[in-house]
């Protein structure tokens, strides 16, 4: 039997998932179908960073609109997913990484996004548990961090409300197009036709893409993670470094939650898998003490990766397929996808149901690899 | 909590602090031994403020008797000994 | 070849000696300074280590443990103090970490003896000081030479609640009540399967019989209604008894458990198949008689591989060195592998009787009142919990365990769920109308336990 419907949406994230609450919002009858559980990669266990500062010039314009709904979360999702705006502190470490920061100051002029350089002389001042390696930083106040175990399922959760029907645990085995519609076969045999599909499949959204004939040139990327016990609350802003090799923010309740570097995965059998690898989060704790030295002695009580889909350059996959009239792809968003989803969600409904959408989407035209060669 | 010494109690005195104030134990204590049985009452509070915590399982997987012990950082008490001379505080 | 043996209770002690006896020098690691295990783990040097007294009926063998543990390190690579905190099945690497120095040990197969803990079911008023595992207590006493209070009482259920009431009572302490969940009635149905345990059954009689004898209160088919406490202490223990009646006692410590459960994390790491063993109501390591996993070179024995006590993790360290020998291509003595076998089998069914005879009170973890903390570590108490298990929880409903986890933190913090895991799953099992084991469990994830960050070396910081 096939269930057919206005929208089908492969892939249960962040951008999945709002994709299926905008659409169902605009009375589009969408099917989400998600492998796992919804938010179970790189949606939902990343390191919750909500952050535009640092970004690719191209991902801005998409960030100021996911941003506007961060900050209306508790109104579009019923809680607020823990986002705070605590501010997003990026550190330099030498004279080059300080020259990178100032430069990145124009960039965020012409996006109209806050930041403030802090200088030589007022970052040990301002942030007096920094440790002597830091030299500078830039403070982009409006950013900040969220619980991205909490994310994608509290968009599922109120896009069901409004009608979708978010279906877990449905592997999509089979893709096809009739001419007329989209035919999607699950694992289990059950059958879904639209016509249109939203490819919205992280890592695996790159064989989706080749199941309608252009393959791009996607790698698993799996960031390594780690979170201490709880220690009295005193880094108020999430901390990243130029460079990324190292990233860290503390949660109210304490807990210090710490990235860099990546696991290991296997995506080529039929269960995926990946995993934290321990000389890499022994590295980045290391390179964590030489941001906070009073991290020293702090417990650290589970690390964990996931899987997310890497572009050679860095930057997603979002628009319009180049190959299939009714297929849009938004994929690959390189291990910061978490900032980005739910504006990405709201940024495919006008595409599709409105034919455009404000924010420029060129740089992210899956024919890229293509154009190039 | 306070632990009752039942038997052997009769070994060599050591001497600690706990928060700066002096507290007697006996050579082969472990840390948590020491303090409970040595009158501090309670080893940590739980940072969600649900009181005070003295460890429950003694064999270092429950990790609720975390101290801090001058120069040496967190410890366990459950499964660190007690020495003459260690400076603790609760963790 | 490189093996590794993980663990030095009585698993791992029979595990190494096996394989010495093969002429192989396995890497050894323990935690623990001095090897041993829990059950059988020694004083401290300055305390006195007469067997008798510490280990009652069990001296002989503790002694004859301890003597083969001893004889063993020096030909081993023996490492103790030494916890290992991550392995990699597919480079065959164990991370570890002693005096806060990181090291790596290589392997071609590894035997994972890593024991168990106590399961407990929370009980309001289980935080407070004063309350303990009945592991706790009786570690306190038989390598502190301490009581957990000067007015203890005991609740729970299974052999180690009247072994360890009768060691104190013993000891001197005032045992003000033994109290145990499991009704008569359940025991002695269970009571025919437990004569095929023969001399631990009889100890188990024996114990009982003591305490009454020496007028010890002791209540069975109890229901805990309340650890009772004033600032950092324990004043009062309340419960109902078979027949719902409110009954109280004073006392100043406490010590809970119900059985034991596996201390698996290692094996879950290596990515060893887990099942659910109805009859141990424990989530359990897949692994057949011997000790073998379905990854290859990676070998299970003792409590860790599922709840057998310690005489059966002698035999099935033996037996799991023997299998590991084989695979390795070694002739081994097939007899001694069949006597192994044929005793193993035997304790099985033993264990089957013992287990339907104190079985893990699933009602009383999910009928525990909101407010009672349920994760010790993240204070978070039963109700936020079962909150999870509701469709218009804001993050919608969790349907398993890791989900529920992932919205609540329950089992996120200091102990990665050890310790609340088994009652946090009766309790979401129960909201969600599902039975237990259709929720999974909990799932491992490095480091073991909490380690330190430490200053990287000065050169190692860019």
């Amino acid at each position: 039997m096939t269930t057919s419907c206005d929208v089908l949406i492969v892939g249960g994230g962040g951008a999945g998932c709002s994709a299926a609450l905008h659409m169902a919002q605009r009375g589009q009858r969408v099917i989400l179908l998600e492998r796992g559980l919804v938010g179970s990669q790189a949606s939902g266990v990343n390191y919750g960073g909500v952050r535009q500062q640092g970004r690719n010039p191209a991902e801005l314009p998409i960030a100021r609109r996911s941003h506007a709904l961060w900050m209306r979360m508790p109104e579009l999702v019923g809680s607020d997913v823990e986002f705070s705006v605590t501010g997003h502190l990026k550190l330099a470490r030498n004279d080059a990484e300080e020259a990178e920061l100032i430069a990145y100051l124009d960039t965020a002029r012409e996006h109209g996004l806050a930041l403030r350089m802090v200088g030589r002389n007022s970052i040990h001042r301002d942030y007096p548990w920094l440790g002597p390696k830091v030299v500078a930083g830039s403070f982009a106040p409006e950013d900040g961090s969220a619980n991205p175990r909490l994310l994608s399922s509290s968009l599922a959760r109120v896009a069901r409300l409004a009608g979708a029907e978010i279906r877990e645990h449905t592997k999509v085995t089979g893709f096809a197009h009739d001419g007329r519609l989209f035919r999607l076969t699950a694992e289990d045999g059950t059958e879904f036709s639209a016509p249109v599909l939203l490819n919205m499949a992280g890592y695996w959204g790159g064989a989706v893409a080749a199941a309608f004939g252009e393959a791009v040139p996607i790698k698993p990327l799996s960031p390594n993670m780690a979170v201490t016990e709880p220690v009295p609350f005193f880094i108020e802003p999430n901390l990243g470094v130029v460079g990324g090799n190292v990233y860290l923010r503390q949660i109210p309740r304490g807990n210090i939650i710490i990235g860099g570097g990546h696991g290991e995965s296997d995506v080529s059998g039929g269960r995926a898998w990946a995993r934290p690898l321990p000389e890499v989060t022994l590295e980045m704790l290391g390179l964590a003490v030489a941001l906070v030295p009073s991290l020293v002695g702090v417990q650290v009580i589970r690390s964990w990766t996931g899987i997310d889909g890497q572009m050679p350059d860095r930057i997603p996959v979002i628009g319009p397929s180049g190959t299939m009239p009714g297929l849009f792809h938004a994929f690959g968003f390189s291990g910061h996808g978490f900032q980005l989803g739910p504006g990405v969600g709201a940024i495919m409904t006008e595409l599709v149901l409105d034919g455009h959408t404000d924010v420029p989407l060129a740089p992210f035209r899956i024919g890229r690899w293509r154009d190039a060669a | 909590m306070k632990l009752r010494r039942l038997r052997d109690a009769g070994r060599p005195r050591i001497l600690l602090t706990l928060e700066g104030e002096a507290l007697e134990a006996q050579a082969g204590d472990t840390l948590l031994t020491a303090l409970l049985a040595g009158g501090a009452g309670h080893l940590r509070d739980s940072e969600f403020g649900d009181g005070p915590r003295a460890g429950f399982c003694l064999m270092g997987a429950c990790q609720d008797c975390w101290v801090v012990v001058e120069g040496q950082g967190r410890v366990r008490a459950c499964a660190t000994l007690a020495e003459d001379g260690m400076r603790v505080k609760r963790g | 070849m490189r093996i590794a043996v993980v663990g030095a209770g009585p698993a791992g002690v029979r595990a190494v000696q096996t394989l010495v006896a093969a002429g192989h020098r396995p890497a050894w690691l323990d935690e623990a300074p001095d090897g041993g295990g829990r059950i059988y783990q020694r004083p401290p040097a300055a305390l006195n280590r007469d067997a008798k007294m510490l280990y009652g009926f069990e001296a002989k063998r503790a002694t004859a443990l301890h003597d083969t543990l001893d004889a063993m390190k020096p030909r081993t690579d023996w490492r103790p103090d030494t916890f290992v905190w991550h392995i990699r099945p597919g480079v065959k690497r164990l991370q570890t970490l002693h005096r806060g120095v990181q090291a790596v040990v290589d392997y071609d197969a590894v035997l994972l003896c890593t024991g168990a803990m106590d399961r407990v079911v929370p009980v309001p008023g289980w935080t407070l000081p004063g309350v303990t595992t009945m592991g706790a207590a009786q570690i306190a006493l038989k390598t502190q030479g301490c009581g957990i209070g000067s007015r203890v009482a005991f609740l729970g259920s299974g052999p180690l609640l009247w072994l360890v009431a009768y060691q104190y009572a013993r000891a001197g302490a005032d045992v003000v009540a033994v109290l145990d969940t499991t009704s008569f009635a359940t025991k002695a149905r269970a009571a025919f399967g437990l004569l095929r345990g023969g001399a631990t059954f009889a100890k188990g009689l024996y114990y009982i019989g003591w305490l009454r004898a020496h007028g010890i209160r002791i209540d069975e088919g109890v229901t805990p209604v309340a650890i009772e406490g004033a600032g950092s202490g324990v004043t009062g223990l309340d419960w109902r008894d078979a027949r719902g009646r409110a009954q109280r006692v004073d006392c100043d410590a406490v010590g809970i458990g119900w059985g034991l459960r596996p201390e698996a994390q290692l094996a879950d790491l290596a990515g060893i198949p887990f099942r659910f063993d109805a009859i141990q109501h424990n989530w359990v390591p897949e692994r057949d008689l011997a000790g073998r996993t379905s990854v290859e070179g990676h070998y299970l024995a003792g409590d860790g591989a599922g709840i057998g006590g310690a005489e059966v993790a002698e035999l099935a360290g033996a037996r799991a060195a023997l299998a590991l020998l084989q695979d390795a291509g070694a002739a081994v003595d097939a007899a001694e592998a069949a006597r192994l076998d044929r005793a193993l089998t035997a304790a099985g069914r033993f264990r089957v009787a013992l287990e339907r005879a104190s079985p893990y009170p699933a009602h009383l973890a999910a009928g525990l009142p909101d407010d009672t903390i349920l994760c010790r570590c993240e204070g978070l108490r039963v109700g936020e919990l079962r909150a999870a298990a509701a469709e218009e929880y804001p993050a919608g409903r969790a349907p398993e365990m890791n989900r529920a986890k992932a919205f609540t933190r329950t089992g996120m913090g200091r102990c990665q769920g050890r310790v609340c895991g088994a009652a946090a799953a009766e309790i979401l099992a129960a909201a969600l109308g599902v039975p237990v084991d259709a929720i999974g469990r909990l799932r491992g994830q490095p480091p073991v336990k909490p380690i330190p960050i430490v200053a990287p070396p000065a050169e190692a910081v860019p």
